[in-house]
C-alpha cells in the first residue's frame, strides 16, 4: 500500500544548520558539513509571557514548523500538525525530578503543564492560531517514522487537508544525558498537501521490510544516528537532491519506510 | 470516516480488573477513590488506585521493561480473554497486518522520579539499574504491548496529555482506511507518579475531597489509575458477532492556553461537532454523553458551554471521574470502555460525588443511574496544551440502531 503526497515546503534546523537553505546545500554535497551549536530562535510570535516560559523543544519545533510552513506558502494555521519526539523537554523532565527528590517536592506550575509531551503542540497553536487537530507521537528513535506514517495517512483521509509533520529532540542534560546520550538538538519539518499537481515534490511511502539508509558523509551520518528527528536526513537528502530516487527511512525494528521522489 | 467494529475489549481501574467487576460497580453507582497512601506522596488528596500493581510481575523474558505503567499495561492485557483475540486477529491477517496505538501521559517516568533519590553522591549518575528505553521513554508503553503481543505492525505512542486515548481511535481507523492494516490494538494506560500529583497540587487543582463534577462545590480532580484496551477492526466483523462500532472521531486544538481551556469551549465544540460529522450524525441522535467533566471549575464550566451550545438541555450527559478518578492519558480508554459497556447493557452511569449540579451549568447533567436503551453514545476526551477528542460509538453501524 502506498501513501502519496507533495512536499510543498521543509524546515531544518540543527547543529550548524540555521535553516533549509543550509541542510539542502550540505546534503547536496555544495558545501561541507561543519556541526556548530543550534541555534534556536525565539518564537516571536507567542506573547511575552509564553515566550519566556517555552522550553528548548518548543523553541526548535515551532522553528522548524514556521519555516516548512513558510516555504509551501500556506499560512501555518491551515495545517493539521502531527508533532513527533522521542525525548519531549528534557531540560523540564530534570527540572521537576530534582524538585521530586528534595524534602519539600515543590514543583512550579508552568513546569508542570510544559512538561506534557504536547507542550510544543499546545504552543505552536497558541502561537499560530491553529484550532486544527494536532498529534503528539513518541516512537523512541523511530518517531520520525511514525510522524511522517501518521501525516500521510492523515492525507489519505481527509485530501483537501494540509498537513504538517514537525520531527524534534533535544538532548538531555546530565545525569539522564548519560542513559539517553543524543547529540545537539535537530528538527525537521515538512509541509504537506495531497494531488499530482500544484508545487513541490511528490513523494510515495510505504511499509517495508529494508535495512534504513545511512549518508555517506561522516558527519551527518553520526547526526543521523545520534538524534532521532535526524532519522529524516536521508528523506531530507533526497529531496535537496532534486532527483527522482528512493531512500529507506527508519521506523521500528523489521518495519522501515521506502521514500520515492519524482520531481 | 466508516464505521469500525471493535471485535474485542478490556478495561481496569480502581472500580475492578477486567469488565465484569467494573460493570458491577458501575451498577451499583459504586466510587473507587480513596485517600491516597500512594508511595511517600504527602498530600491530602483521593486517588483511584490499582491495587496489586507492587506485586504483579511481568513475563521474565521482558524484564527490562519492569515498571509501573507497564505492569498496570500487562495486568489488564491478560483480562477478558483479549490476548486471545488479538493473536486471533494476528493469526487470520498476520502479525504485520495489526497495529499497536496507544495513549500515555507520564509512561514510566516513576522510575525516574524515583531513580533521582538515588543519584551518586559524588558524580550526580544515576542509579545503574536505571533503564531508560524500556522502561521510562514515552513510547516504553506501545512497545510493551507490541512485544507482548507479537505484532509487527505501526505502533506509535499518542501523548496529547488528557486526550491521548481516544485520539488513537481516531489514528488506527485511518490506518485501517488506509489500507496499511486490517486491525490494531488501541488503548490507553496511566499510572501514578509524583510528577502528576504534585503537578496537579501546585496549579491547585487538586481535590482535598473525592472529585465532584458538575458540582456547585467542586475544586479539583482526583488522580485515578487505569488502562483501556480495544481491537478495532477488522472491517467486516466475524460471522455471529454483533460488536460495538466507532461510528465518528472529531479532534481540534483550543489554540488558547496550556492548562486552561478556552472559556467558551470553543475547542471542545469543534471537536464534538466535528466527531458528529465523521459518524453522519444530528446531535439529536446521541442517546447519552460520557463528559471530560474533570471537576475542576473552569474545566467543566468551558464544557458546559460546548455541550450546550451543541445539545441544549436535550442529551443525559454526565462524568464518571467520580468513580474513577481522572485516569489522564488512560481517560479517553477507560471512558470509552464504559460508552461501550453503556451501550451494550442498557444503561446511563451514575455521577459519584456530585451531590448538587452548577446551577451555572446548563447541560442535562443526571446524577443517578437509569437504565435505558442507549443506540449511540459520546465520550469526550481533553487535555493541556488544548488538545480535543470526541468520540462516538454505536451498537450499530448504521444510522439508526
Amino acid at each position: 500500500m502506498r501513501l502519496a503526497a507533495r512536499v510543498e515546503g521543509v524546515g531544518a534546523l540543527g547543529p550548524g544548520i540555521g535553516d533549509w537553505d543550509d541542510a539542502s546545500e550540505v546534503l547536496r554535497g555544495a558545501r561541507p558539513f561543519v556541526p556548530a551549536p543550534t541555534v534556536l530562535p525565539a518564537p516571536e510570535l507567542l506573547p511575552p509571557a509564553e515566550r519566556r516560559r517555552c522550553g528548548r523543544n518548543v523553541r526548535l519545533a515551532i522553528a522548524a514548523g514556521l519555516q516548512a510552513a513558510g516555504r509551501s506558502g500556506r499560512a501555518a494555521n491551515e495545517f493539521a500538525t502531527v508533532f513527533t519526539s522521542s525525548n519531549g523537554d528534557g531540560d523540564n523532565l530534570h527540572a521537576i525530578c530534582d524538585s521530586l527528590a528534595t524534602d519539600d517536592r515543590l514543583i512550579s506550575p508552568t513546569r508542570f503543564h510544559n512538561s506534557v509531551h504536547n507542550a510544543p503542540a499546545g504552543y505552536w497553536g497558541i502561537a499560530t492560531r491553529a484550532m486544527k487537530t494536532a498529534d503528539s507521537l513518541c516512537a523512541f528513535d523511530g518517531s520520525f517514522g511514525a510522524g511522517l506514517l501518521e501525516a500521510l495517512v492523515r492525507l489519505a483521509a481527509a485530501p483537501s487537508e494540509p498537513v504538517l509533520v514537525i520531527a524534534y529532540d533535544v538532548p538531555y542534560p546530565e545525569p539522564i544525558h548519560a542513559a539517553r546520550p543524543l547529540s545537539d538538538a535537530f528538527g525537521a519539518a515538512l509541509a504537506l498537501a495531497s494531488g499530482d499537481d500544484g508545487a513541490g515534490t511528490a513523494i510515495t511511502v510505504e511499509l517495508v521490510d529494508e535495512t534504513p539508509a545511512t549518508l555517506a558523509d561522516a558527519g551527518l551520518e553520526a547526526l543521523r544516528r545520534g538524534n532521532p528527528a535526524a532519522r529524516s536526513l536521508p528523506m531530507l537528502a533526497l529531496l535537496a537532491s532534486g532527483n527522482a530516487g528512493r531512500v529507506v527511512i527508519e521506523y521500528l525494528p523489521g518495519l522501515s519506510l521506502a521514500v520515492e521522489a519524482r520531481p | 470516516m466508516r464505521p469500525l467494529p471493535i471485535s474485542a475489549f478490556t478495561a481496569t481501574s480502581c472500580l475492578g480488573r477486567g469488565l465484569a467487576p467494573s460493570l458491577e460497580s458501575l451498577l451499583a453507582g459504586r466510587s473507587g477513590l480513596a485517600p491516597c497512601r500512594f508511595e511517600t506522596v504527602d498530600l491530602a488528596t483521593f486517588v483511584g488506585e490499582v491495587p496489586g500493581l507492587e506485586a504483579h510481575a511481568l513475563p521474565p523474558a521482558l524484564a527490562r521493561f519492569d515498571c509501573r505503567n507497564n505492569r498496570l499495561a500487562d495486568l489488564a492485557l491478560a483480562q477478558d480473554g483479549f490476548e486471545d483475540a488479538v493473536a486471533r486477529a494476528a493469526a487470520l491477517h498476520g502479525p504485520a497486518r495489526v497495529g499497536v496505538f496507544m495513549g500515555t501521559s507520564t509512561a514510566g517516568i516513576l522510575s525516574t522520579e524515583i531513580a533521582y533519590r538515588h543519584r551518586d553522591p559524588a558524580t550526580g549518575a544515576l542509579p545503574p539499574s536505571f533503564e531508560y528505553r524500556h522502561a521510562h521513554n514515552t513510547y516504553s508503553v506501545a512497545h510493551y504491548v507490541r512485544e507482548r503481543l507479537g505484532l509487527e505492525g505501526p505502533c506509535s505512542v499518542q501523548s496529547t496529555a488528557c486526550s491521548s486515548s481516544a485520539k488513537v481511535f481516531a489514528s488506527a481507523a485511518r490506518m485501517i482506511d488506509a489500507g496499511l492494516i486490517d486491525a490494531a490494538v488501541v488503548g490507553g494506560v496511566d499510572t501514578f507518579c509524583l510528577t502528576t500529583l504534585y503537578g496537579f497540587h501546585s496549579l491547585e487543582l487538586l481535590s482535598a475531597q473525592p472529585c465532584r463534577p458538575w458540582d456547585a462545590g467542586r475544586n479539583g480532580i482526583s488522580i485515578g489509575e487505569g488502562a483501556g484496551y480495544f481491537l478495532v477492526g477488522p472491517r467486516v466483523p466475524a460471522k455471529g458477532q454483533s460488536p460495538p462500532w466507532l461510528l465518528g472521531a472529531g479532534e481540534s486544538s483550543d489554540a488558547h492556553h496550556m492548562s486552561s481551556p478556552h472559556p467558551e469551549g470553543l475547542g471542545a465544540r469543534l471537536a464534538m461537532e466535528s466527531a458528529l460529522a465523521a459518524a453522519g450524525l444530528e446531535p439529536a441522535d446521541i442517546d447519552y454523553v460520557n463528559l471530560h467533566g474533570t471537576a475542576t471549575p473552569a474545566n467543566d464550566a468551558s464544557e458546559d458551554k460546548a455541550v450546550f451550545a451543541l445539545f441544549g438541555d436535550a442529551v443525559a450527559c454526565n462524568s464518571t471521574k467520580g468513580a474513577t478518578g481522572h485516569a489522564l492519558g488512560a481517560a479517553g480508554a477507560l471512558e470509552a470502555a464504559i460508552a461501550l459497556l453503556a451501550l451494550r447493557h442498557g444503561f446511563t452511569p451514575a455521577s459519584p460525588g456530585t451531590r448538587e449540579i452548577d446551577p451555572q451549568l446548563r447541560s442535562r447533567y443526571e446524577t443517578a443511574l437509569a437504565r435505558r436503551p442507549l443506540a449511540r453514545v459520546m465520550s469526550n476526551s481533553f487535555g493541556f496544551g488544548g488538545s480535543n477528542c470526541s468520540l462516538v460509538f454505536g451498537a450499530a453501524p448504521g444510522g439508526s440502531a
